[in-house]
């Protein structure tokens, strides 16, 4: 009987052609394999929010096995001593055994907060370099946001998983989202109680918003990351301009293999980093804040850093209270204070975000489709508006940490307070004026630099006793000595080694990992070397 | 019985208390009815007065004159003479006790450097020894709570104590001194200090005294055994364990965290991401 041979290597082909056969993937599978995408550091900063949003499914689905969403009244009976015997509740308890007795239970917990933490930032981060670089822009305001959504929606994940442990610190946060709610004018009371079914904290909301955080929220997510990603293949990446680089091309590497290897080793990377955090620093430690309870608060109870801008808003706000008496009519009205920097203001700056793109083209009468990126010092108005932004953020999210700098920092909570109302009028116009100074400054320099060319270090004196330096054009010069080229909205040369004349720039991260190149020597003098020593007399009269 | 009536003792009396008696007889026996008056007032108030021996410089003790001595030296420009306080400077001090000067001599906040919102700790002037005679001169001007001898910590085996103390840790306490002990800020340059340095008696002592901005939760309102057990909870569990998690970033809660996201795993992720970019 003879024996049939297998032909190993012909297995891959038949396996990929029957699957061909019945699935007909061969010719999408080519279009998506075959995507290029162009390169550049500041295109991986949107991955970092994509890998460990992974991360925080992975770790996440570990917590749901052991944490119970529940109310219910529970002693205390686990391996850390400084509780047991207290009374709290089931969810508490079962975040204390998640922390402490279940085998590898605490890092997971640790893990899964640092990445939201990274998740929101790498977000934020993400955002800004779409937004600086003008990725906004037609055909992507719905990218655009998309992604805007996705930092609310996230911001509502952040809070609900805040929440779920039921530590004193959540559940001050939890009392301060019931304010919030209140505060509303109309419908406030009606949203608080069919949230908390009732009064705060009632018996439901943990069951409510963990149903929210672990399924609800992570699958619009989902979703939204889904289509996030579907239109940036769709639409295609945007690119820096550059040589061959156009409106109407991408250049770039394929998606398979390249791109997907190092995309499959920044999910390493970071993961790698997420898990280094979560194990070398500790977060929530949600033991040392000891149960709800009503009467517990601490001091320098803030939420996390992507909240604690409402909480510095909350805090330089003035107490301005508006009262209506309504004619006599019943108690009369009062729209309480907390309402302006809680609602109003995150409404603001959900919608102005969002309506952004549109604001832009509007006023620039811009309306064609970009895929070339801008740099920022190119579009100074946009770039300094940013800056304001920016800075209108920044201080109100130090000001929700201002009682931490006030003790840390021995200076005064009322002067810091002040600092922040104060701060918050100036430091965004300031912001404004010196970016767009900046951006001008830049702008100027590259000019200058394609005018007359490159600063070569070289200083030549002149018949008549001046210094000038020797500039290198980068192109055929005119009568006047003026180069020839215009900007092409990236990066000119600006030292002779980036134009060759000079070796390449010294590589390494550290330290060097090659020599440094030989000085030139100016032609016609010869080079000056030392006299030996023992050519020199010594004068000693 | 009318005025008319004749004869008999009162009448008799009454005729001859009518007549007008000599002018010198009638001082005279003024002057012995307010002698014996004033004789008798003041023998009944010498023996029933409490300060018999009442006297503008008290007997003190050894340690307490050594206790003036130093008082006199070192306290006596803002607490004035005989602790009595000066006006816009420094309090009174009688009543204060010894558990508030062993409080704030052995923390350094007294002798306090400058006027200002709170005396920060520091190191102490004085020593051990002088700390005591100094409350003891106190305690003997003016009297005032002491800090009880002996362990002042929850009784060794009792394995709820510790719970119970972190439980009113963080009903009393923490609002000011925060979760983890390390303090917080108070209005206008106030603040709860950091309690990593505070020993047992300087827990006791705050607690029962109410130093700087601190209320004082007095006997009635936490008792000993509950201060016993709030000091057992800060030093044995607050302090003694270690960060189960890591590093603890300093206890503060979400703003370290949130500046440890920024500056170590966006940094070291857009450094990854320049390296990964950088080696196409």
């Amino acid at each position: 009987m003879k024996r049939r041979k297998v032909d190993v290597s012909a297995v891959p082909a038949k396996v990929a052609g029957g699957l061909d056969d019945r699935f007909q993937a061969a010719t999408p599978l080519r279009n998506i394999l075959n995507k290029v995408f162009p390169d550049h550091w500041s295109f991986l900063l949107g991955e970092i929010a994509l890998f460990s949003f992974i991360v925080l499914l992975l770790t996440g689905t570990f917590l749901t096995f052991f944490y119970e969403p529940s109310l219910t009244t529970v002693t205390y009976d686990g391996s850390y001593a400084p509780l047991r015997g207290t009374h709290m509740s089931a969810a508490y308890a079962s975040s204390l055994d998640l922390s402490f007795d279940v085998r590898g239970g605490l890092i997971m917990r640790q893990m899964h907060h640092w990445a939201a933490l990274t998740f929101m930032s790498a977000i934020v981060v993400h955002m800004f370099r779409i937004f600086f670089t003008g990725a906004f822009r037609k055909p992507r305001e719905t990218n655009w946001i998309i992604g805007s959504l996705l930092f609310w929606i996230g911001f509502l994940a952040g809070f609900t998983g805040y929440s779920l442990p039921d530590d004193a610190l959540s559940g001050t946060g939890l009392r301060i989202a019931s304010a919030i709610m209140l505060s509303i004018p109309v419908i406030g009371s009606w949203v608080t109680t069919s949230i908390f079914d009732g009064e705060f904290p009632g018996h439901v909301i943990m069951g409510r918003f963990y149903i929210a955080h672990v399924l609800l929220i992570p699958g619009a997510l989902l979703a939204l990351i889904s289509v996030h990603l579907g239109l940036v293949f769709k639409q295609k990446h945007t690119q820096w301009p550059g040589p061959g680089r156009t409106e109407h091309n991408v250049v770039g590497e394929r998606f398979v293999p390249r791109y997907t290897i190092k995309q499959g080793g920044f999910f390493m990377i970071v993961f790698g980093v997420i898990a280094l955090m979560g194990g070398l620093f500790q977060i929530n430690p949600i033991w040392l804040f000891g149960p709800y309870e009503a009467y517990t608060v601490s001091a320098a109870s803030q939420p996390d850093w992507y909240v604690m801008f409402l909480d510095g808003s909350t805090r330089l706000f003035p107490a301005w209270e508006i009262r209506f008496d309504l004619w006599g009519w019943g108690d009369g009205y009062t729209i309480p204070p907390i309402f302006w920097p809680t609602v109003v203001l995150p409404g603001i700056l959900t919608m102005l975000p969002m309506a952004y793109p549109f604001i832009e083209a509007r006023l620039t009468k811009d309306h064609r489709a970009h895929n070339l990126l801008q740099r920022p010092r190119d579009v100074p108005a946009r770039t300094a508006l940013g800056a304001m932004a920016i800075a209108f953020w920044l201080v109100l999210t130090l000001s929700g940490g201002n009682d931490v700098i006030a003790d840390q920092f021995h200076i005064s909570l009322n002067a810091m307070t002040w600092a922040g109302r104060i701060g918050l009028l100036i430091a965004p116009p300031l912001a404004y004026y010196v970016t767009y100074r900046i951006c001008l400054g830049l702008q100027q320099h590259d000019r200058e630099v394609l005018a007359h060319g490159v600063e070569t270090g070289i200083i030549r004196r002149l018949p008549d006793g001046r210094f000038m330096e020797v500039h290198q054009p980068l192109a055929p010069v005119d009568e006047h000595g003026h180069g020839s080229l215009d900007y092409a909205g990236w990066v000119v040369p600006k030292k002779m080694n980036r134009l060759g004349a000079l070796g390449p720039a010294i590589r390494g991260f550290f330290f060097p990992i090659e020599k440094p190149s030989e000085a030139p020597v100016s032609p016609g003098h010869p080079p000056v070397s030392a006299a030996p020593s023992a050519e020199r007399e010594e004068i000693t009269k | 019985m009318t005025s008319d009536t004749p004869g008999g003792l009162l009448a008799r009396l009454r005729r001859r208390r009518s007549q007008p008696r000599s002018r010198v007889r009638r001082r005279l026996g003024t002057v012995v009815r307010l002698t014996i008056a004033l004789t008798l007032a003041g023998g009944v108030y010498t023996v029933f007065a409490p300060g018999l021996s009442a006297d503008d410089t008290p007997q003190l003790s050894t340690a307490a004159q050594e206790g003036k001595a130093l008082f006199d030296e070192s306290c006596i420009s803002c607490h004035g003479r005989n602790a009595q306080g000066v006006e816009g400077r420094g309090p009174s001090l009688i009543g204060v006790g010894a558990a508030a000067v062993e409080f704030q001599v052995s923390t350094g906040r007294m002798p306090m450097a400058r006027q200002e919102a709170q005396a920060p700790r520091k190191p102490a002037m004085f020593n051990d020894d002088q700390t005591r005679q100094l409350a003891q001169y106190i305690q003997e001007l003016g009297g005032g709570p002491q800090i009880p001898d002996g362990d002042l910590r929850a009784p060794e085996g009792d394995d709820e104590a510790i719970a119970r103390g972190g439980n009113l840790f963080r009903i009393n306490c923490s609002s000011c001194h925060a979760f983890g002990g390390g303090g917080g800020a108070l209005s206008s340059g106030k603040y709860a200090p950091d309690l990593k340095e505070a020993t047992d008696r300087q827990l006791y002592a705050a607690m029962l005294t109410g130093p700087q901005n601190m209320p004082v939760f007095g006997d009635n309102q936490l008792t000993p055994e509950q201060k016993k057990e709030i000091i057992s909870y800060v030093q044995e569990a607050l302090k003694q364990d270690k960060d189960p998690g890591g590093w603890g970033l300093g206890r503060f809660g979400p703003v370290t965290e949130g500046l440890a996201i920024f500056l170590v795993g966006i940094v070291a992720l857009v450094f990854a991401a320049l390296w990964i970019a950088g080696k196409s």
